[in-house]
Formats: C-alpha cells, structure tokens, sequence
C-alpha cells in the first residue's frame, strides 16, 4: 500500500466548555509499497484519531489522505462508498449482539455487498473453519469470549474482501491469553498477503508484523521507521522514554 | 420463603379484609338479575380487547416516530415532538377524549358511527406520547460503538436503524411496553365516556338497568384483571429474558 498523508488537522470541541483540542497537528507520512504499517504512541496521541479518517469514519478539518494515489472522499455518501472497500475493526462492541456470528457475518455480505445468502454462507464457511469458529457460528456475542468476539470481528471484516484493515487496537480490551490467540490470527493474515493498519499497545507483535512502524505522539510529523531501526536504533528521546515505559508495563 | 407462598399469603389476607369488609356491609346480593346480562359483559369485554389492541398498534407507530423525532438534529422537529409528548402526559384522558370527540370530530364532520375510530385515535396519541418516551429509551441505550460498527461496514443509515438499533431498542423497550399496555386497557374503560359500547360501558348499562351497583362493578374488576395480570407477568418475563441475554 502507497500512503500519502499531508497537512492532516482534526480538532474535537468540548459540548458543555466548547473547548477545542487539536488532536492531529498538520500530519504528514507517506509509506511506499508496504504491506503492514503499524502505529504506535502514548495514548491521546492521536493514533485512534488518524485511524479512524484513514478508515473513512471520520473526515479531517483539514489535510488529504490517499491510498494508492486515490484521495479520500470527504463527503458521507462518497465515504460510506469508500468504507465498503475496506475493513475495520474497533477496541471492543464490534459484534451485533442481537445476531449470532454467523449473522453478524451474512448481515454486509448481504445487505452491502448483495449476495445471496446461500453465496454468503458459502463464502463464511472455508474461513470459519480456518480460524477454528465454524463450531462457534450460532453463537449470540455473549456467549463467546472476548477472543472469539473479535476474531470473528476481524473475519466480519474479512469476508467482505476488503483492500485493507483497519484494526484499532484490537486486543486492549482482552486478557492476555486471549490476545495471543487474536495476534496469531492478525500474523496470519500478515502471511497471507493482507494490508493492513494498525494501532496497538503489543510492542512485541509491532515489532513482528510490521513493515513500518510510525511513532504518533503529538499530532505533528511522525518518524516512520522500519522496526529494527524503530526499536534498535530509535534516538528521539520522546520515543525512548516511551519504549522505556511500555517495556515496565 | 418461596415466592409463590409469599404471594399466595398476601392474597389471602387480601381476600379476607375485603371478604370482611364486604360482610360487613349486610347487603343482599343480586347476583341472579347481573347473569342475565352475561352477553353484554361479554360483547364490551371483546370490544375492550379490540379496542386496546388497535390503540396499541397505532400508538407503537406514533411512539417510534415521535422517538425518532425527538432524537433529531432538526429543532423544528424536536421541539414538535417535544409540546406533543408534555402536551398529552400533561392533560387527562378524559379531557382530551371529550375534546377529540365534540370538538375536532365534530369540526371535521365525523359521523358517530365513527366513534370508535375516534376512540382508538385520541387513545393512540395518549398512549404514543407514553411509548415515545420508553422507545426514546430504548434508542439512547444502544452504544455509539454500534453506531460505528454499522457505519464500518458500509450499512446506510436507514439499515443501521433497521438491522441494527431497532431490533435491539425493541428488545431494551419490551418490557416497558407490555406494562404500557396493561395502562392502555385500563385508560380504555375511558371511553365510555364518548359513549363507545366497551366493557366499563357495558357495565354501567347493566347498573342502570338493574340498579344492583356492585354486582355490576365487581366482574368488572375481574375482566381487566383478567387480561392486565398475563400481561404483567409477560412484562416481567421479557424483562428478566432479555436481561439475561444482554449479560
């Protein structure tokens, strides 16, 4: 994936003190022909913030993104166009909890994209069963654990064959067995051939599946780095102190 | 102490006190003359069931649009739901049938055969304003992460509302609905006043006409307990249903 950002501003406006805060600062990063870009930082950084105008949930005050050379819409039908081409998954509450996962995986295959049903079930079934959930399908969301919901989470954004993940912190919301076994999912998909963007805390799995990685701190220009560099070489003191503090956690 | 038990004591004593108070009174009863009016009993009863049903489906229309408009960005919209729902739960039934009937029925030239339709008009706007509140309730509960997950995966607006926040404001405003119902049945003896035949009609023809008061009241009491006690328990059961599988 080519990823051209630049000038991106995103302001948030208290309701009650009409206070603004400015979250991304004129961001810019361009990444060329990679497959995983992963992004990290303290939190309140603005990394969930860039992630959600990257996956056409939110559109910037100011700035342009492009993928491939093709600019973002900006407007909410051009969006919703835009957001049927690509996957995301959020922290946690993905999954529709009136649906079993099997429905929450028909419900874009056919009211989005037009299958069949029958076409839909079909296509669910091979991936089910890949990622151990076949036995799981009829399942409502609170009878799964925090892992399944979002492994089926990131299937439901599979599925669709989308050009690209979005995945916003995916595991910060799970026990640490459980996020073994989301991460391992997320590798496999890195195998596979899948793009993705990711926001995450797992510095260890960052480093591992990460092609780039950008370090997201204070809304302005972040460094972008491969992670052997990112995690060996890193000489910014900001991303040193930051790396110091994740590895005591 | 088992529930049941609980309840069957409290019933008991219930029944005594009124079973001692009604002995008190040395009345003689007159039973005989009320069962020959078994068949008007019986046809008002129905009426009330028909009457409450057809309230209830158009009050659940009038409630989930009026919801709807109350969450709108538009103010104009807003502000119209908002005088119609303090409007209605501000002013009694009964003013607002006697309005409905011999003002703006008779303004628009509505034949009283139409009494009825009347009647289950001006008892849905009633209840709607109710039902908007509880719908409106059920609509605020469904997290915004919803919303985004929807929106994630390309659902417009309209099938946001429709396979995901309806169904699950419908299951969090079930509960809340029923008990709304067991209301409507019984504001419904209202009626009665624009001279539709329902159950409390019923009964006080056969009063006039029989001038035994309670032997025509009291079955009256138990034909709306009859249908507003299923609908309690049913309240109750989908509450502790849905309770469980939101868990």
């Amino acid at each position: 994936m080519n990823l051209a950002i630049r000038g991106l501003v995103q302001r948030f406006t208290d309701q009650r003190s009409g206070a603004q805060t400015t979250v991304l600062d004129g961001l810019g990063l361009v990444t060329r022909d990679i497959q995983a870009l992963v992004l990290v930082g303290p939190s309140g950084g603005g990394k969930s913030t860039l992630l959600r105008i990257l996956a056409g949930l939110d559109v910037p005050i100011a700035g342009t993104v492009a993928f491939d050379g093709e600019p973002l819409p900006r407007d909410e039908a051009g969006l919703r166009g835009y957001r049927r081409t690509v996957g995301t998954v959020f922290q946690a509450y993905n999954l529709f909890p009136h649906l079993t996962a099997m429905q929450n995986l028909l419900l874009p295959l056919v009211q989005v994209h037009g299958l069949t049903e029958a076409a839909a079930r079909d296509r669910v079934q091979e991936p089910l069963e890949r990622f151990g959930l076949a036995s799981h399908a009829h399942k409502r969301p609170a009878e799964l654990s925090g892992g399944q919901k979002q492994r089926v989470a990131i299937l439901r954004a599979l599925v669709v064959q989308p050009r690209r993940l979005f995945l916003d912190e995916p595991t910060s919301a799970l026990d640490p067995e459980m996020t073994g076994e989301v991460l391992d999912m997320i590798g496999e998909l890195k195998a596979a051939g899948t793009q993705f963007v990711l926001v995450t805390h797992e510095m260890g799995f960052a480093r591992r599946v990460a092609d780039e990685i950008a370090f997201i701190a204070d809304g302005g220009c972040p460094a972008l780095e491969p992670p052997a560099e990112f995690f060996g070489g890193c000489r910014e003191p900001q991303v040193v102190s930051f790396l110091e503090r994740t590895r005591r956690a | 102490m088992p529930r049941w038990l609980a309840h069957l004591i409290v019933i008991a004593l219930v029944a005594a006190a009124a079973g001692w108070a009604f002995a008190s009174l040395d009345m003689t009863w007159n039973w005989g003359v009320v069962w020959e009016y078994r068949a008007a009993f019986w046809k008002g009863w129905w009426t009330t069931v028909g009457l409450a049903l057809a309230a209830l489906l158009v009050s659940l229309v009038i409630g989930l649009v009026t919801a709807l408009m109350l969450r709108s960005r538009f103010t104009l919209l807003e502000a119209a739901a908002r005088v119609y729902v303090e409007l209605i739960r501000g002013t009694p039934l009964l003013v607002q049938l006697l309005v409905g009937w011999y003002v703006i029925a008779a303004a628009v030239r509505v034949g009283t055969d139409y009494r009825g339709v009347v009647g289950v008009l001006v008892l849905a706007l009633f209840s709607g304003a109710y039902m908007a509140e509880i719908i409106r309730g059920g609509l605020d509960a469904i997290p915004r992460a919803q919303i985004d997950s929807a929106r994630a995966i390309g659902l417009t607006p309209w099938q946001t509302l429709r396979f995901v926040v309806l169904p699950q404001a419908v299951r969090i405003a079930l509960p809340a609905v029923a008990g709304q119902l067991v209301s409507l049945i019984k504001d419904s003896s209202l009626l009665s006043v624009i001279s539709i035949g329902e159950f409390t009609f019923a009964a006080r023809n056969v009063n006039s006409a029989t001038y035994s008061t309670l032997e025509s009241y009291l079955p009256l009491a138990a034909g709306y307990l009859a249908l507003t006690l299923p609908l309690s328990a049913l309240s109750r059961w989908l509450e502790r249903r849905f309770r469980y599988e939101a868990a």
